[in-house]
């Protein structure tokens, strides 16, 4: 079955290192769904947070692959794992000539932030669980959605 | 010291001597420090794919590191597919090629290419030096990486201005920290005891090996275990050698072109014991019926292999070598038994063979035979790719492991005489044969005058069918005869729907390959009838230098056993049909 897999892979920070991971998911056919690269607390140290879709045999193989990157020094697939704490961010631009209170409401309810307003729409930002970012992109729709952008999936262990 | 100087020098350190190669703008610095350098052998190749194939062959000879250095650019781009090779069959080579200035890198500069770019996908690891500083670093891992674990080619691009900068302090690293990089050597003992006791209860267990014999040097152990029990076994291309063709366990080559006996034994077995080896489709046929009988335990080193083409029951990640001597520890004696009879029956019934008739065509069979019977025991085989390859692997008796070289993984046509000439530097002493196909040779036909002005001794024998004969072998038993594009005699003149030699062909074949050896300097010497095979081959191995021996062959022979593509592997063609 084929499903989402949110995976941690902590590299060298070297010179190219992001273009190897995606180079190698290309290379064998995996597509990406969001990748997010960034240095950590330990300047030497890179993180990069992807999220994929496959079977957990495709998904098995593709971190037996990135593992053998030479940079790769480790890499958790977390889809099952419960004590990680997982966030997204979005950036939404809605249109709001009318039902400006009802958006608002929401708003509130999802303690999403108002970063710009003009005559014709609204951009908010919301950040929390995929979940929560997914439901309210689902209760912004009927409004009529602008545009957005998302940050993809970053993630850290409880412990 | 300046960068140049640097990386000449932890060449030395890292035990090499010897390098191929092809000179160009960006790398004078380097030759400059070659020119005086006494202790670096360079062989000058004709072009940077064959500079790549001679430090491939020199590295499965050997089991060392062969390196080459080629120039930016085009020297550069020249070099990839036999770094590809490389990787698919797991050769420690590593390629220098020089860059552009650092501060032009990104400008579309004369001879500039993305060379970590290009071989991102097809080395086992790369490098950009952008630092003189790092260099050292660099060229200590490189070797550890293309080395260790599982091996394979490393590319390390080198800018202009780095190979001119000076260094302030010099020092070679003697460790190397690379905390993503630990290959596992030992493997799990549970893993191990479990297997033993598989193999203990097993009624028909089979050991399935392949390169990774070869690599971790394991043909003692290998042999150790088959003597202690007796398990009948199959060896892949990349695998011959490892065990001795006359060794009563060994049912020959499996697969697409494997013998009746191995890919029986791989249907009826019960428990599959996989060594170095990485079920391959040209192995397995059609995956889902592959074994199906047999519980299947796979020993590599290289973790992504296990499961990733067939399901496996009792995974070990580990050194062959260490975990061939862990088994052989464990696992009880086990005496020939019934299992044994059956595979010795297949082998039996189901020869080699070839019948050739006296007055008649030579057929290729009989070339590869007498080959096997004139070398002598320490002889080394290179081939190319094609039919010539699978007659190779089939028809030469494998005594020695390292001994016969081939691009499997890729099947690189061309790869054969470079990849020779690699071998015979390695080895001054020992007999050198590279056997090619009329197709294969002309890849790199350019090397020819390498050996002759370098006195490399390489016995090159083409087999000459006029055909590019493993595609015409398909063309003609699955496109119905349509020849398209694989006579090599082919001219404007021929009927557009030919379908196979007739007396109206043309006569002519060009190149002639004895005026083209001759014009290289290399003994050219020809066999058109079967009687000539023997005195040509004794006349042509003894020369002192290069030769060049051409046997014409039958045309449309095929190449037997075959299983066609994504068949089972026992509804095997054997030509008789």
């Amino acid at each position: 079955m084929e499903e989402k897999h949110t995976i941690i892979i902590t590299v060298a920070n070297h010179v190219g290192v992001l273009a190897r991971i995606s180079g190698l998911l290309a290379s064998r056919g995996y597509n990406i769904e969001s990748v997010i690269g960034a240095p950590t607390e330990n300047p030497d140290i890179y993180k990069i947070n992807l999220v994929v879709i496959g079977t957990e045999e495709r998904i098995e193989q593709v971190t037996k692959q990135l593992n053998k990157l030479v940079d790769t020094i480790k890499i958790i697939d977390i889809s099952h794992k419960k004590n990680y704490i997982v966030r997204e961010f979005i950036l939404i631009k809605v249109n709001a000539a009318k039902n400006r209170s009802e958006i608002f409401q929401l708003i509130e309810v999802f303690r999403a932030k108002i970063v710009d307003v003009t005559q014709n729409h609204i951009t908010i930002d919301l950040s929390g669980p995929p979940r929560k970012v997914e439901r309210f992109i689902q209760l912004l729709k009927p409004f009529g959605i602008k545009e957005f952008v998302r940050s993809g999936e970053v993630a850290v262990s409880e412990t | 010291m300046n960068g140049a100087e640097v990386l000449i020098d932890a060449l030395k350190k890292e035990g090499v001597d010897l390098m191929f190669g092809y000179p160009g703008g960006a790398v004078i610095p380097i030759f400059d420090v070659l020119y005086r350098e006494d202790k670096m052998k360079f062989i000058l190749t004709r072009h940077e794919q064959g500079a790549t194939h001679a430090a491939d062959g020199y590295a499965r000879a050997t089991g060392k590191v062969g390196v080459c250095l080629v120039t930016s650019g085009p020297g550069a781009t020249n070099t990839i597919t036999g770094i590809v090779t490389a990787k698919l069959d797991s050769v420690p080579i590593i390629v220098i090629s020089g860059q552009v200035r650092t501060d032009y890198i990104g400008s579309d500069a004369f001879q500039e290419t993305d060379m970590t770019g290009l071989t991102r996908s097809v080395c086992k690891h790369n490098y950009l030096v952008q630092k003189v500083d790092e260099l050292p670093r660099i060229i200590k891992e490189a070797f550890h990486i293309a080395r260790s674990g599982r091996p394979g080619p490393v590319s390390i691009d080198f800018p202009v201005d780095v190979s001119n900068a000076k260094v302030k302090s010099y020092s070679y690293p003697e460790t190397v920290d690379l905390p993503g990089y630990k290959p596992t050597l030992n493997g799990n003992p549970r893993q191990v005891q479990k297997l033993a006791r598989s193999i203990n209860r097993a009624k028909k267990p089979l050991l399935y090996t392949g390169g990774g014999i070869i690599s971790s040097d394991a043909s003692k152990e290998l042999q150790k275990l088959l003597q202690k029990t007796n398990i009948p076994i199959v060896v892949t291309l990349m695998g011959l050698g490892s065990v001795p063709y006359d060794n009563r366990l060994f049912l020959g080559m499996p697969g697409m072109h494997g013998t009746h006996a191995a890919n029986y034994a791989l249907m009826e077995c019960d428990l599959l014991i996989a060594v170095g080896a990485r079920f391959d489709d040209r192995i397995t046929g059609n995956k889902h019926t592959f074994a199906k009988n047999a519980k299947i335990a796979h020993i590599d080193i290289d973790p992504s292999e296990i499961g990733k083409n067939v399901k496996t029951d009792i995974p070990i990640v580990g050194d062959a070598k260490n975990l061939l001597s862990d088994l052989l520890a464990e696992v009880n004696p086990r005496k020939p038994d019934g299992w044994n009879n059956t595979t010795e029956e297949w082998k039996k019934k189901y020869p080699l063979k070839y019948i050739q008739p006296e007055d008649g065509e030579i057929l290729p069979q009989y070339v590869i035979d007498r080959i096997s019977q004139i070398a002598d025991s320490d002889t080394i085989i290179v081939t190319d790719v094609g039919q010539h390859q699978m007659w190779s692997a089939l028809f030469y008796q494998h005594k020695k492991p390292r001994s016969f070289l081939s691009s499997g993984g890729l099947g690189t046509m061309g790869y054969g005489l470079p990849a020779a000439m690699g071998a015979a530097m390695a080895f001054p002493d020992r007999m050198v044969v590279s056997i090619s196909g009329d197709g294969s040779i002309q890849m790199n036909i350019q090397e020819l005058a390498t050996c002759a002005i370098n006195k490399i001794p390489v016995k090159i024998a083409v087999l000459n069918n006029s055909y590019l004969g493993m595609v015409r072998q398909w063309q003609d038993l699955f496109w119905e005869k349509r020849y398209s594009s694989t006579c090599l005699k082919r001219g404007p003149d021929c009927p557009k729907d030919c379908r196979g030699p007739r007396k109206e062909c043309p006569q002519l074949y060009l190149p002639d390959f004895v005026k083209v050896a001759e014009a290289n300097g290399l003994k050219g010497l020809r066999a058109v009838k079967p009687t000539e095979v023997d005195s040509v081959l004794e006349e042509g191995l003894k020369v002192e230098g290069p030769a060049l021996m051409e046997f014409m062959v039958r045309k449309v022979e095929n190449v037997y056993p075959m299983v066609p593509a994504g068949k089972s592997i026992n509804e095997i063609l054997s030509g008789e049909e």
